[in-house]
């Protein structure tokens, strides 16, 4: 038993699985430093505080270390660990009452409010342009860095802690994690399309942010355009 | 503003409806006949092709803007739960 094996470095899931059921410590610490950050966001959409979602993390790698051997490779490792997670952070939900299935905190969260604020946009009765711009967005400064430089970047992490639950978990997993619409799908237990239309609502609630922190909005002058119209028609301006 | 804004006709899409279906768009996840209905769109709408631009860079840079990893201490005591299990984490 001896025999010197090499050290895992950066090798998927299954092949550290394979390591970790050997009892390669390393093996469990990549799998802990890959996945533990989605796991706390995860857990916090069941549990309130962030101690809480860390010991609901703590509790899913233990029972990984104690199922490991059983695991037998049907689903893939992340769905296998993130059944437990959902599983461990129900209970401690439950024990804080807020025992709530992610389906219900998405349905709670779908209040069909648009997404832009009504008054961007004209009047569903205007007799031109109904639903059109009024204030129109118009383009970010470009910081070289992107994004993500500087200020805007604690200013957009902000937006999306302040995010209701299921909003947040979504758009951190998707865009801030990288995971794929159906792996977030798979690990939350929704369906493809409410997994679309909180993604949705969460990327807007940041566009919206950045457009205000930039101001990057410019006001149209309809009266200038629809004037002219009128004119033509013979009627008056309906605004 | 000027001949960009033509008055709608009643089965072209307004802007508030454009930016409701574009996370759809990006995700691949409209029919082929709405897709084209916001293309239409908004290569005649200054407003709605910014919109649309902004969405897409959204999703595009936000890859590590923060991390959420354990703590180092509960870390620790996990990997140590592992190299002695029975002792507790």
């Amino acid at each position: 038993m001896n025999k010197v094996m090499p050290r895992p470095t950066a090798h998927d899931d299954e092949q550290l699985v394979a390591w970790l059921r050997r009892g390669e410590v390393d093996a469990l610490a990549m799998l802990v430093d890959r996945h533990s950050s989605t796991m706390i966001r995860v857990a916090l959409a069941y549990v309130p505080t962030r101690a809480a979602a860390e010991e609901v993390v703590q509790e899913t790698w233990i029972a990984v270390m104690r199922g490991i051997d059983g695991f037998e490779g049907r689903a893939s490792f992340k769905t296998w660990a993130f059944r437990i997670l959902t599983n461990l952070a129900m209970r401690a939900g439950a024990r804080e009452r807020r025992s709530v299935p992610f389906s219900a905190l998405a349905e709670a969260e779908e209040t069909g409010q648009p997404s832009v604020d009504p008054d961007r946009f004209l009047p569903a009765d205007h007799s031109l342009f109904p639903g059109h711009w009024t204030t129109m967005p118009t383009h970010w400064p470009a910081p070289e860095a992107g994004l993500l430089a500087g200020e805007t970047r604690e200013m957009i992490a902000a937006t999306i802690a302040a995010l209701p639950p299921a909003q947040r978990t979504v758009i951190a997993l998707r865009d801030v994690e990288g995971w794929s619409s159906d792996e977030v799908s798979e690990a939350l237990e929704i369906s493809a399309g409410n997994q679309r239309v909180l993604l949705h609502r969460a990327r807007s609630k940041v566009r919206n942010a950045i457009e205000a922190y930039y101001g990057a909005v410019e006001e149209i002058d309809y009266q200038a355009v629809t004037g002219e119209r009128m004119a033509d028609t013979g009627k008056r301006d309906p605004r | 503003m000027t001949d960009q804004h033509l008055p709608t006709p009643a089965n072209e899409l307004a802007c508030n409806e454009a930016v409701e279906i574009m996370t759809d768009y990006l995700e691949g996840a409209l029919s082929k006949r709405d897709a084209k209905r916001l293309e239409r769109h908004a290569e005649t709408c200054p407003g709605c092709t910014e919109y649309l631009e902004q969405m897409r860079t959204i999703a595009a840079s936000l890859g590590g803007l923060t991390d959420e990893s354990l703590s180092p201490e509960m870390r620790d005591r996990l990997l140590a739960a592992f190299r002695h299990p029975g002792a507790a984490p």
